[in-house]
């Protein structure tokens, strides 16, 4: 017997999926307008356009990879565009051993991303060296680059990896448009030599 | 092609023969010939293992170094592995020198492989080979002030303060 042919047309099933839309943000509402802040409406498109740069050097980035593949699906929450060149990407993710003779490299993958720019350490060795207490391996990313959110784990779960970045969505939702512009977002940088 | 195989023991006889006492400390550690030699013949020693017709050592497998803190005044040692491409046969030749002015001649002349190698072994143990055409750090960062590998330096990242020696052993 043929298997029966089904498109996606029953409109029942499609509300049982449960699909998830955004929530529109606060303001006035009328026929035909809808007017809010600006930078409400900037955070809502960010948040769910992020693209990321994968900086993968170990065991963490194997772990990345299943977190793009079809079973955990990073798309879902509008990345589906990973970009391999800094200058296109919102969002610098490392995962894996830094060594120290990388250290320059990562620092100058964040300095070709445009502002705003956010930083995810994925593992624990790109959050603190990790088992590598050593003299050649570098002692977490965040001596060369401000880091945003650190996911704990040798290697992290792809589950810990959608948490981290859930935590960077929500950091760009929530930014406010001046904060790059703040003296106390300058001093963060000079404190990394970046002027 | 030689009628009979290249022996440890033919090797042992020729080198003898040519440099009497001065190579010492002969030893076979699983079949393969090893000895020491002054480290100011190390240049010599190999150059004869290179030319002679029947010697043949033509390959440097490996150039490494090891610290051996209690043999005073010679602390260093240099480890040369040769290998003949023909016969198959392998030896290893040890240098030592002192880790005050760890200074030793190049190979780099001989073999073009000792240039990386050299440099790595300076890198980590900080033998200078003299006359070698670029010898600055190859794996470790260029700011590394010390040679991570010699004894007396820990293998953990001194910069770090926040790890507590009771819990991580250090």
């Amino acid at each position: 017997m043929s298997r029966p042919v089904r498109f996606n047309i029953k409109s029942k099933a499609t509300q049982d999926w449960g699909i998830n839309m955004a929530d529109s943000p606060e303001g006035f509402t009328g026929e035909g307008f809808f007017a809010t802040s600006f930078d409400k409406v900037v955070g809502l498109a960010r948040k769910n356009s992020i693209w990321p740069l994968p900086f993968a050097t170990s065991c963490c980035g194997i772990e990345f990879m299943a977190t793009m593949g079809s079973h955990y699906d990073l798309s879902r929450f509008g990345s589906e565009r990973v970009g391999f060149s800094p200058r296109q990407c919102d969002l610098l993710m490392v995962m894996g051993t830094i060594a120290k003779k990388m250290g320059p490299v990562v620092k100058q993958v964040y300095l070709q991303m445009a502002e705003p720019r956010w930083v995810l350490a994925v593992g624990a060795c790109a959050s603190s060296g990790g088992i590598f207490d050593t003299y050649s391996v570098l002692q977490g990313i965040d001596q060369v680059v401000p880091v945003d959110v650190y996911v704990p784990g040798c290697p992290p779960r792809p589950e810990a990896i959608i948490d981290g970045f859930m935590k960077i969505q929500e950091l760009v939702h929530n930014e406010s448009l001046r904060r790059r512009n703040s003296d106390k977002y300058k001093l963060l940088m000079e404190s990394y030599g970046i002027m | 092609m030689n009628t009979m195989s290249l022996t440890n023991d033919i090797i042992q006889q020729k080198l003898t023969e040519k440099f009497g006492e001065q190579l010492t400390e002969w030893n076979e550690p699983y079949g393969m010939l090893t000895f020491t030699a002054p480290k100011d013949l190390n240049l010599k020693v190999m150059t004869y293992l290179f030319d002679d017709s029947e010697l043949n050592f033509k390959f440097l497998t490996d150039v490494t170094a090891v610290h051996y803190p209690n043999r005073i005044n010679e602390e260093l040692a240099v480890v040369y592995h040769l290998h003949n491409l023909v016969d198959n046969v392998r030896l290893r030749m040890k240098v030592f020198a002192p880790v005050a002015q760890p200074d030793v001649y190049t190979a780099s002349g001989l073999f073009s492989s000792a240039n990386w190698q050299e440099r790595e072994a300076y890198d980590f143990f900080g033998v200078n080979f003299v006359g070698h055409p670029d010898l600055r750090r190859i794996l470790n960062v260029d700011e590394m002030d010390y040679f991570p590998l010699r004894k007396e330096f820990p293998l953990e990242d001194q910069t770090r303060i926040d790890k507590d020696d009771d819990m991580f052993g250090r």
